[in-house]
Protein backbone atom coordinates (compact mmCIF):
# COMPACT_ATOMS: atom_id res chain seq x y z
CA UNK A 1 0.00 0.00 0.00
CA UNK A 2 3.07 2.34 0.61
CA UNK A 3 4.44 1.33 -2.48
CA UNK A 4 1.51 2.31 -4.23
CA UNK A 5 0.93 5.74 -2.71
CA UNK A 6 4.53 6.66 -3.27
CA UNK A 7 4.13 5.92 -6.69
CA UNK A 8 1.03 7.49 -7.38
CA UNK A 9 2.33 10.76 -5.37
CA UNK A 10 5.55 10.79 -7.46
CA UNK A 11 3.29 10.15 -10.98
CA UNK A 12 1.38 12.94 -9.75
CA UNK A 13 4.13 15.47 -9.30
CA UNK A 14 6.38 14.42 -11.98
CA UNK A 15 3.99 13.47 -14.85
CA UNK A 16 2.81 17.15 -15.44
CA UNK A 17 -0.36 18.67 -14.81
CA UNK A 18 -2.28 16.75 -12.28
CA UNK A 19 -0.26 18.87 -9.08
CA UNK A 20 -0.36 22.30 -10.25
CA UNK A 21 -3.51 22.02 -12.03
CA UNK A 22 -5.89 22.33 -9.00
CA UNK A 23 -3.75 25.53 -7.47
CA UNK A 24 -3.50 27.64 -10.43
CA UNK A 25 -7.28 26.86 -10.59
CA UNK A 26 -8.47 27.61 -7.23
CA UNK A 27 -6.23 30.60 -7.89
CA UNK A 28 -8.25 31.72 -10.92
CA UNK A 29 -11.41 31.53 -9.22
CA UNK A 30 -9.93 33.71 -6.65
CA UNK A 31 -8.85 36.57 -8.80
CA UNK A 32 -11.77 36.39 -10.76
CA UNK A 33 -14.97 36.60 -7.68
CA UNK A 34 -13.39 40.37 -7.35
CA UNK A 35 -14.08 40.75 -10.88
CA UNK A 36 -17.37 39.60 -10.64
CA UNK A 37 -18.79 41.28 -7.38
CA UNK A 38 -16.75 44.32 -7.71
CA UNK A 39 -13.56 45.43 -5.40
CA UNK A 40 -15.52 46.92 -2.15
CA UNK A 41 -13.28 45.79 0.69
CA UNK A 42 -16.40 45.06 3.20
CA UNK A 43 -18.38 42.83 0.26
CA UNK A 44 -15.46 40.66 -0.28
CA UNK A 45 -14.91 40.22 3.08
CA UNK A 46 -17.89 39.05 4.14
CA UNK A 47 -18.16 36.36 1.61
CA UNK A 48 -14.16 35.65 1.34
CA UNK A 49 -14.58 32.26 3.79
CA UNK A 50 -17.58 31.07 0.83
CA UNK A 51 -15.73 31.85 -1.80
CA UNK A 52 -12.68 30.17 -0.76
CA UNK A 53 -14.53 26.96 -0.25
CA UNK A 54 -16.35 27.23 -3.18
CA UNK A 55 -13.00 27.48 -4.77
CA UNK A 56 -11.25 24.48 -3.13
CA UNK A 57 -14.18 22.65 -4.17
CA UNK A 58 -13.92 23.22 -7.73
CA UNK A 59 -10.52 22.97 -7.88
CA UNK A 60 -10.68 19.15 -6.15
CA UNK A 61 -13.75 18.10 -8.30
CA UNK A 62 -10.93 19.35 -11.52
CA UNK A 63 -8.78 16.99 -10.81
CA UNK A 64 -10.92 14.02 -9.77
CA UNK A 65 -11.24 12.04 -13.11
CA UNK A 66 -7.82 11.47 -13.15
CA UNK A 67 -7.90 9.56 -9.73
CA UNK A 68 -8.51 6.18 -11.64
CA UNK A 69 -8.48 7.02 -15.39
CA UNK A 70 -5.25 7.10 -16.27
CA UNK A 71 -4.47 3.61 -14.22
CA UNK A 72 -7.60 2.44 -16.10
CA UNK A 73 -6.22 3.24 -19.73
CA UNK A 74 -3.15 1.68 -19.41
CA UNK A 75 -4.55 -1.47 -17.33
CA UNK A 76 -2.34 -0.94 -14.55
CA UNK A 77 -6.33 -0.82 -12.67
CA UNK A 78 -6.89 -4.64 -13.32
CA UNK A 79 -3.40 -5.44 -12.54
CA UNK A 80 -3.99 -3.41 -8.82
CA UNK A 81 -7.03 -5.46 -8.68
CA UNK A 82 -5.38 -8.71 -8.80
CA UNK A 83 -2.37 -7.77 -6.87
CA UNK A 84 -2.94 -9.17 -3.31
CA UNK A 85 -4.66 -6.22 -1.73
CA UNK A 86 -7.56 -5.63 -0.78
CA UNK A 87 -9.64 -3.30 -3.08
CA UNK A 88 -11.11 -1.15 0.23
CA UNK A 89 -7.31 -0.45 0.87
CA UNK A 90 -6.50 0.79 -2.83
CA UNK A 91 -9.54 2.99 -3.06
CA UNK A 92 -8.21 4.63 0.43
CA UNK A 93 -4.78 4.74 -1.00
CA UNK A 94 -6.16 6.88 -3.98
CA UNK A 95 -7.94 8.82 -1.86
CA UNK A 96 -4.96 9.05 0.17
CA UNK A 97 -3.26 10.43 -2.72
CA UNK A 98 -5.86 12.37 -4.04
CA UNK A 99 -5.52 14.41 -1.23
CA UNK A 100 -2.15 15.10 -0.76
CA UNK A 101 -1.89 16.14 -4.02
CA UNK A 102 -4.63 18.45 -4.93
CA UNK A 103 -6.61 18.80 -0.69
CA UNK A 104 -3.11 19.40 1.03
CA UNK A 105 -1.98 22.43 -1.45
CA UNK A 106 -5.62 23.95 -1.37
CA UNK A 107 -5.31 24.08 2.84
CA UNK A 108 -2.12 26.07 2.50
CA UNK A 109 -2.68 27.83 -0.62
CA UNK A 110 -6.26 29.11 1.13
CA UNK A 111 -4.56 31.66 3.70
CA UNK A 112 -2.79 33.07 1.30
CA UNK A 113 -5.45 33.41 -1.56
CA UNK A 114 -7.16 35.13 1.90
CA UNK A 115 -5.19 38.19 1.50
CA UNK A 116 -6.57 39.19 -2.06
CA UNK A 117 -10.02 38.92 -0.51
CA UNK A 118 -9.43 40.52 2.57
CA UNK A 119 -10.06 37.77 4.75
CA UNK A 120 -10.61 39.38 8.29
CA UNK A 121 -7.77 38.91 10.55
CA UNK A 122 -9.77 36.26 12.81
CA UNK A 123 -10.67 34.50 9.57
CA UNK A 124 -7.40 32.71 8.78
CA UNK A 125 -6.93 30.24 10.92
CA UNK A 126 -10.29 29.10 10.76
CA UNK A 127 -10.46 28.88 7.35
CA UNK A 128 -7.21 26.56 7.45
CA UNK A 129 -8.96 24.29 9.99
CA UNK A 130 -11.78 24.06 7.76
CA UNK A 131 -10.35 23.19 4.91
CA UNK A 132 -8.04 20.89 7.10
CA UNK A 133 -10.91 18.88 8.03
CA UNK A 134 -13.25 18.97 4.93
CA UNK A 135 -10.96 18.12 2.31
CA UNK A 136 -10.59 14.55 3.07
CA UNK A 137 -13.85 14.36 2.89
CA UNK A 138 -14.12 15.91 -0.39
CA UNK A 139 -11.26 13.84 -1.35
CA UNK A 140 -13.21 10.19 -0.10
CA UNK A 141 -16.85 11.27 -1.67
CA UNK A 142 -14.36 12.86 -4.83
CA UNK A 143 -12.74 8.64 -5.21
CA UNK A 144 -16.37 7.72 -5.17
CA UNK A 145 -17.60 9.42 -7.84
CA UNK A 146 -14.55 9.22 -9.73
CA UNK A 147 -14.86 4.65 -9.54
CA UNK A 148 -18.17 5.17 -10.36
CA UNK A 149 -17.75 6.36 -13.73
CA UNK A 150 -14.08 5.23 -14.59
CA UNK A 151 -15.09 3.42 -17.78
CA UNK A 152 -17.21 6.05 -19.18
CA UNK A 153 -16.46 8.07 -22.31
CA UNK A 154 -18.30 11.55 -21.38
CA UNK A 155 -17.46 10.57 -17.42
CA UNK A 156 -15.87 14.14 -16.27
CA UNK A 157 -19.59 16.18 -16.81
CA UNK A 158 -21.52 12.95 -15.32
CA UNK A 159 -18.96 12.79 -12.71
CA UNK A 160 -19.73 16.30 -11.52
CA UNK A 161 -23.34 15.69 -11.61
CA UNK A 162 -23.00 13.17 -9.28
CA UNK A 163 -20.49 14.20 -7.34
CA UNK A 164 -21.65 17.75 -6.29
CA UNK A 165 -24.84 17.16 -4.35
CA UNK A 166 -22.95 14.44 -2.40
CA UNK A 167 -20.65 17.64 -1.27
CA UNK A 168 -23.70 19.66 -0.25
CA UNK A 169 -23.58 18.65 3.33
CA UNK A 170 -19.61 19.37 3.60
CA UNK A 171 -19.95 22.65 2.05
CA UNK A 172 -22.42 23.72 4.60
CA UNK A 173 -20.61 23.00 7.63
CA UNK A 174 -17.47 23.99 6.17
CA UNK A 175 -18.18 27.19 4.80
CA UNK A 176 -20.10 27.72 8.14
CA UNK A 177 -17.05 27.22 10.31
CA UNK A 178 -14.92 29.59 8.08
CA UNK A 179 -18.09 32.36 8.47
CA UNK A 180 -18.15 31.68 11.65
CA UNK A 181 -14.51 32.05 12.69
CA UNK A 182 -14.38 35.01 10.70
CA UNK A 183 -16.87 36.62 12.77
CA UNK A 184 -15.23 35.66 16.15
CA UNK A 185 -18.33 33.37 16.66
CA UNK A 186 -18.50 30.25 18.33
CA UNK A 187 -17.55 27.32 15.76
CA UNK A 188 -17.72 24.36 17.72
CA UNK A 189 -20.97 22.71 16.47
CA UNK A 190 -20.07 22.93 12.78
CA UNK A 191 -16.95 21.84 13.14
CA UNK A 192 -17.77 19.10 15.26
CA UNK A 193 -20.17 17.86 12.37
CA UNK A 194 -17.25 18.65 9.57
CA UNK A 195 -15.36 16.41 11.37
CA UNK A 196 -17.98 13.95 11.73
CA UNK A 197 -18.75 13.72 8.19
CA UNK A 198 -15.13 13.59 7.36
CA UNK A 199 -14.47 10.82 9.93
CA UNK A 200 -17.23 9.04 8.65
CA UNK A 201 -17.11 9.23 5.22
CA UNK A 202 -13.55 8.00 5.73
CA UNK A 203 -14.69 4.62 7.28
CA UNK A 204 -17.48 3.75 5.24
CA UNK A 205 -17.50 4.99 2.09
CA UNK A 206 -14.07 3.29 0.56
CA UNK A 207 -16.11 0.09 0.63
CA UNK A 208 -18.91 1.61 -1.75
CA UNK A 209 -16.17 2.90 -4.08
CA UNK A 210 -14.81 -0.77 -3.84
CA UNK A 211 -17.79 -2.41 -4.54
CA UNK A 212 -18.47 0.38 -7.62
CA UNK A 213 -14.71 -0.44 -9.13
CA UNK A 214 -15.28 -4.15 -8.48
CA UNK A 215 -18.52 -4.04 -10.93
CA UNK A 216 -16.86 -1.85 -13.16
CA UNK A 217 -13.80 -3.82 -13.37
CA UNK A 218 -16.28 -7.27 -14.44
CA UNK B 1 -46.76 -18.66 -3.01
CA UNK B 2 -44.35 -15.82 -2.33
CA UNK B 3 -44.21 -12.31 -3.01
CA UNK B 4 -40.76 -13.02 -4.99
CA UNK B 5 -43.00 -14.62 -7.49
CA UNK B 6 -43.30 -11.02 -9.18
CA UNK B 7 -39.73 -11.15 -9.76
CA UNK B 8 -40.92 -13.31 -13.08
CA UNK B 9 -41.25 -10.53 -15.93
CA UNK B 10 -43.99 -12.64 -17.73
CA UNK B 11 -45.44 -12.95 -14.64
CA UNK B 12 -45.06 -9.51 -13.21
CA UNK B 13 -46.20 -7.99 -16.85
CA UNK B 14 -49.50 -10.40 -16.45
CA UNK B 15 -50.52 -9.21 -12.79
CA UNK B 16 -49.54 -5.70 -13.79
CA UNK B 17 -51.88 -5.77 -16.99
CA UNK B 18 -54.93 -7.02 -15.18
CA UNK B 19 -54.25 -4.36 -12.10
CA UNK B 20 -52.93 -1.63 -14.33
CA UNK B 21 -56.55 -0.70 -15.52
CA UNK B 22 -57.67 -0.06 -12.28
CA UNK B 23 -55.05 1.80 -10.91
CA UNK B 24 -55.24 4.26 -13.89
CA UNK B 25 -58.88 4.83 -13.87
CA UNK B 26 -58.79 5.11 -9.86
CA UNK B 27 -55.84 7.59 -9.67
CA UNK B 28 -57.98 9.86 -12.71
CA UNK B 29 -61.04 9.66 -10.79
CA UNK B 30 -59.21 10.46 -7.57
CA UNK B 31 -57.34 13.40 -8.78
CA UNK B 32 -60.66 14.84 -10.92
CA UNK B 33 -62.47 14.49 -8.04
CA UNK B 34 -59.89 15.85 -5.53
CA UNK B 35 -58.74 19.08 -7.46
CA UNK B 36 -62.44 19.91 -8.78
CA UNK B 37 -63.30 19.76 -5.20
CA UNK B 38 -60.44 21.44 -3.68
CA UNK B 39 -60.61 24.53 -6.22
CA UNK B 40 -64.11 24.62 -6.76
CA UNK B 41 -66.06 23.60 -3.75
CA UNK B 42 -63.96 24.83 -0.54
CA UNK B 43 -63.68 28.08 0.94
CA UNK B 44 -61.00 30.49 0.65
CA UNK B 45 -58.77 30.45 3.69
CA UNK B 46 -59.45 33.21 6.28
CA UNK B 47 -55.65 35.00 5.63
CA UNK B 48 -54.36 33.42 1.93
CA UNK B 49 -57.48 33.37 -0.09
CA UNK B 50 -57.55 31.47 -2.70
CA UNK B 51 -54.02 30.98 -3.34
CA UNK B 52 -54.13 28.18 -0.33
CA UNK B 53 -55.40 25.56 -3.09
CA UNK B 54 -52.29 24.95 -4.39
CA UNK B 55 -51.96 23.07 -1.96
CA UNK B 56 -53.59 20.28 -3.16
CA UNK B 57 -51.12 20.51 -5.47
CA UNK B 58 -47.94 20.82 -3.68
CA UNK B 59 -47.97 18.73 -0.55
CA UNK B 60 -49.56 15.66 -2.60
CA UNK B 61 -46.36 16.07 -4.80
CA UNK B 62 -44.22 16.34 -2.03
CA UNK B 63 -45.03 13.28 -0.41
CA UNK B 64 -44.54 11.62 -3.35
CA UNK B 65 -41.06 12.98 -4.77
CA UNK B 66 -39.76 11.59 -0.96
CA UNK B 67 -41.79 8.76 -1.48
CA UNK B 68 -40.63 7.84 -4.77
CA UNK B 69 -36.87 7.85 -3.84
CA UNK B 70 -37.75 5.30 -0.64
CA UNK B 71 -39.35 3.42 -3.09
CA UNK B 72 -36.17 3.08 -5.07
CA UNK B 73 -34.29 2.92 -2.24
CA UNK B 74 -36.14 -0.59 -1.39
CA UNK B 75 -36.03 -1.68 -5.21
CA UNK B 76 -32.29 -0.94 -5.38
CA UNK B 77 -31.55 -3.28 -2.37
CA UNK B 78 -34.00 -5.88 -3.63
CA UNK B 79 -31.62 -6.20 -6.63
CA UNK B 80 -28.37 -5.72 -4.65
CA UNK B 81 -29.61 -8.97 -2.29
CA UNK B 82 -31.82 -10.99 -4.74
CA UNK B 83 -30.80 -9.72 -7.49
CA UNK B 84 -34.74 -9.33 -9.69
CA UNK B 85 -34.00 -7.79 -12.98
CA UNK B 86 -37.66 -6.46 -12.48
CA UNK B 87 -36.66 -4.34 -9.27
CA UNK B 88 -33.79 -2.43 -11.19
CA UNK B 89 -35.95 -1.48 -13.80
CA UNK B 90 -38.63 -0.50 -11.33
CA UNK B 91 -36.10 1.61 -9.47
CA UNK B 92 -35.09 2.96 -13.41
CA UNK B 93 -38.71 3.58 -14.18
CA UNK B 94 -39.88 5.44 -10.62
CA UNK B 95 -36.84 7.75 -11.05
CA UNK B 96 -38.08 10.31 -13.98
CA UNK B 97 -41.55 10.45 -11.78
CA UNK B 98 -39.72 10.86 -8.57
CA UNK B 99 -37.92 13.98 -10.26
CA UNK B 100 -41.04 15.19 -11.86
CA UNK B 101 -43.00 15.24 -8.64
CA UNK B 102 -40.03 16.93 -7.03
CA UNK B 103 -40.17 19.60 -9.74
CA UNK B 104 -43.74 20.05 -9.17
CA UNK B 105 -43.60 20.29 -6.02
CA UNK B 106 -40.61 22.89 -6.56
CA UNK B 107 -42.68 25.24 -9.19
CA UNK B 108 -46.14 25.02 -7.51
CA UNK B 109 -44.18 26.05 -4.27
CA UNK B 110 -42.83 28.76 -5.74
CA UNK B 111 -46.05 29.79 -7.54
CA UNK B 112 -47.70 30.11 -3.78
CA UNK B 113 -44.60 31.36 -2.20
CA UNK B 114 -44.80 34.42 -4.27
CA UNK B 115 -48.20 36.21 -3.49
CA UNK B 116 -47.37 34.65 0.18
CA UNK B 117 -44.15 35.19 1.48
CA UNK B 118 -43.50 37.66 -1.13
CA UNK B 119 -40.61 35.64 -3.42
CA UNK B 120 -40.32 33.13 -5.71
CA UNK B 121 -37.43 31.59 -3.75
CA UNK B 122 -35.89 31.51 -0.54
CA UNK B 123 -32.86 29.33 0.80
CA UNK B 124 -35.38 28.01 3.60
CA UNK B 125 -34.25 24.29 4.38
CA UNK B 126 -37.41 22.71 2.98
CA UNK B 127 -36.84 24.34 -0.64
CA UNK B 128 -32.98 23.47 -0.59
CA UNK B 129 -33.59 19.90 0.56
CA UNK B 130 -35.78 19.67 -2.48
CA UNK B 131 -33.90 20.88 -5.00
CA UNK B 132 -30.96 18.69 -3.68
CA UNK B 133 -33.18 16.00 -3.66
CA UNK B 134 -34.06 17.40 -7.80
CA UNK B 135 -29.82 16.86 -8.16
CA UNK B 136 -29.69 13.66 -6.84
CA UNK B 137 -32.49 12.35 -9.08
CA UNK B 138 -30.47 13.80 -12.24
CA UNK B 139 -27.85 12.22 -11.33
CA UNK B 140 -29.40 9.18 -10.74
CA UNK B 141 -30.74 8.67 -14.51
CA UNK B 142 -28.06 10.21 -15.90
CA UNK B 143 -25.83 7.38 -14.64
CA UNK B 144 -28.26 5.15 -16.16
CA UNK B 145 -28.40 6.50 -19.27
CA UNK B 146 -24.55 7.00 -19.32
CA UNK B 147 -23.86 3.01 -19.14
CA UNK B 148 -24.30 0.49 -22.02
CA UNK B 149 -24.29 -2.48 -19.76
CA UNK B 150 -27.51 -3.43 -18.48
CA UNK B 151 -26.40 -4.91 -15.20
CA UNK B 152 -23.70 -2.94 -14.92
CA UNK B 153 -26.16 0.00 -14.83
CA UNK B 154 -28.15 -1.79 -12.56
CA UNK B 155 -25.55 -2.09 -10.08
CA UNK B 156 -23.54 1.04 -10.32
CA UNK B 157 -26.99 2.80 -9.97
CA UNK B 158 -28.09 0.70 -7.02
CA UNK B 159 -25.33 1.92 -5.04
CA UNK B 160 -25.10 5.31 -5.84
CA UNK B 161 -29.43 5.19 -4.82
CA UNK B 162 -28.05 3.68 -1.41
CA UNK B 163 -24.90 6.57 -0.82
CA UNK B 164 -27.26 8.89 -2.50
CA UNK B 165 -29.63 8.27 0.37
CA UNK B 166 -27.90 8.36 3.16
CA UNK B 167 -26.40 12.05 2.02
CA UNK B 168 -29.85 12.82 1.28
CA UNK B 169 -30.56 12.82 4.48
CA UNK B 170 -27.35 14.21 5.92
CA UNK B 171 -28.19 17.23 3.21
CA UNK B 172 -31.36 17.68 5.01
CA UNK B 173 -30.42 18.03 8.45
CA UNK B 174 -27.03 20.00 6.95
CA UNK B 175 -29.42 22.49 5.21
CA UNK B 176 -31.47 23.03 8.40
CA UNK B 177 -28.60 23.85 10.41
CA UNK B 178 -27.50 26.25 8.14
CA UNK B 179 -31.11 28.36 7.63
CA UNK B 180 -34.02 28.51 9.73
CA UNK B 181 -36.68 29.32 7.08
CA UNK B 182 -40.04 30.51 6.20
CA UNK B 183 -41.62 27.31 5.29
CA UNK B 184 -43.65 26.32 7.57
CA UNK B 185 -43.81 23.04 9.44
CA UNK B 186 -45.69 19.88 9.12
CA UNK B 187 -49.20 20.74 9.04
CA UNK B 188 -50.29 16.86 8.15
CA UNK B 189 -49.97 13.79 10.46
CA UNK B 190 -51.44 11.09 11.20
CA UNK B 191 -51.88 10.61 15.07
CA UNK B 192 -53.21 14.47 15.32
CA UNK B 193 -56.81 14.95 16.27
CA UNK B 194 -57.37 16.93 13.12
CA UNK B 195 -54.86 18.35 10.85
CA UNK B 196 -56.37 20.95 8.93
CA UNK B 197 -60.09 21.79 8.71
CA UNK B 198 -61.79 19.22 7.62
CA UNK B 199 -63.41 21.30 4.77
CA UNK B 200 -59.51 21.30 3.28
CA UNK B 201 -58.43 17.91 4.82
CA UNK B 202 -60.95 15.49 2.87
CA UNK B 203 -60.36 16.70 -0.30
CA UNK B 204 -56.87 16.67 -0.06
CA UNK B 205 -56.90 13.05 0.88
CA UNK B 206 -58.70 12.65 -2.06
CA UNK B 207 -55.88 14.37 -3.89
CA UNK B 208 -53.15 12.38 -2.16
CA UNK B 209 -54.70 8.90 -2.87
CA UNK B 210 -54.85 9.89 -6.51
CA UNK B 211 -50.95 10.92 -6.80
CA UNK B 212 -50.06 7.20 -4.80
CA UNK B 213 -52.26 5.77 -7.73
CA UNK B 214 -50.93 7.82 -10.31
CA UNK B 215 -47.22 6.59 -9.15
CA UNK B 216 -48.28 3.03 -9.03
CA UNK B 217 -49.52 3.45 -12.44
CA UNK B 218 -46.84 5.06 -14.01
CA UNK B 219 -44.57 2.96 -12.20
CA UNK B 220 -46.28 0.00 -13.78
CA UNK B 221 -46.94 1.06 -17.04
CA UNK B 222 -43.01 2.64 -17.43
CA UNK B 223 -41.51 -1.07 -16.43
CA UNK B 224 -43.49 -2.97 -18.29
CA UNK B 225 -42.18 -0.62 -21.19
CA UNK B 226 -38.68 -1.56 -19.74
CA UNK B 227 -38.64 -4.90 -19.59
CA UNK B 228 -40.77 -5.50 -23.03
CA UNK B 229 -37.65 -2.75 -24.63
CA UNK B 230 -35.26 -5.15 -23.11
CA UNK B 231 -36.62 -8.49 -24.61
CA UNK B 232 -37.09 -6.68 -28.04
CA UNK B 233 -33.27 -5.78 -27.51
CA UNK B 234 -32.70 -9.37 -26.67
CA UNK B 235 -34.59 -10.68 -29.47
CA UNK B 236 -32.49 -8.87 -31.84
CA UNK B 237 -29.45 -9.44 -30.46
CA UNK B 238 -30.25 -13.42 -30.88
CA UNK B 239 -31.46 -12.62 -34.54
CA UNK B 240 -28.48 -11.02 -35.02
CA UNK B 241 -26.32 -14.11 -34.13
CA UNK B 242 -28.22 -16.86 -36.15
Amino acid sequence: MIALLTRDLRLAVRAGGGFGLGLAFFLIVTVLVPFGVGPETGLLARIAPGVLWIGALLACLLSLDRIFALDWEDGSLDLLATAPLPMEGIVSVKALAHWLTTGLPLVLAAPVLGVLLSLPLEGYFWVLVSLAAGTPALSVIGTFGAALTVGLKRGGLLLSLLVLPLYVPTLIFGAEVARRGAEGLAVQTPLLMLAGISAGVIALLPFASAAVLRINLR
Amino acid sequence: MSIWEYANPVKFIRTTDKILPWVSVGAVLCLVTGLVWGFFFTPDDFRQGSTVKIFYLHVPAAMMAINAWVMMLVASLVWIIRRHHVSALAARAAAPVGATFTLIALATGAFWGQPMWGTWWAWDPRLTSFLVLFLFYLGYMALWSAIENDDTAADLTSILCLVGSVFAVLSRYAVLFWNQGLHQGASLSLDKEENVADVFWYPALVCIAGFILLFIALVFLRTQTEIRARRARALMARERQA
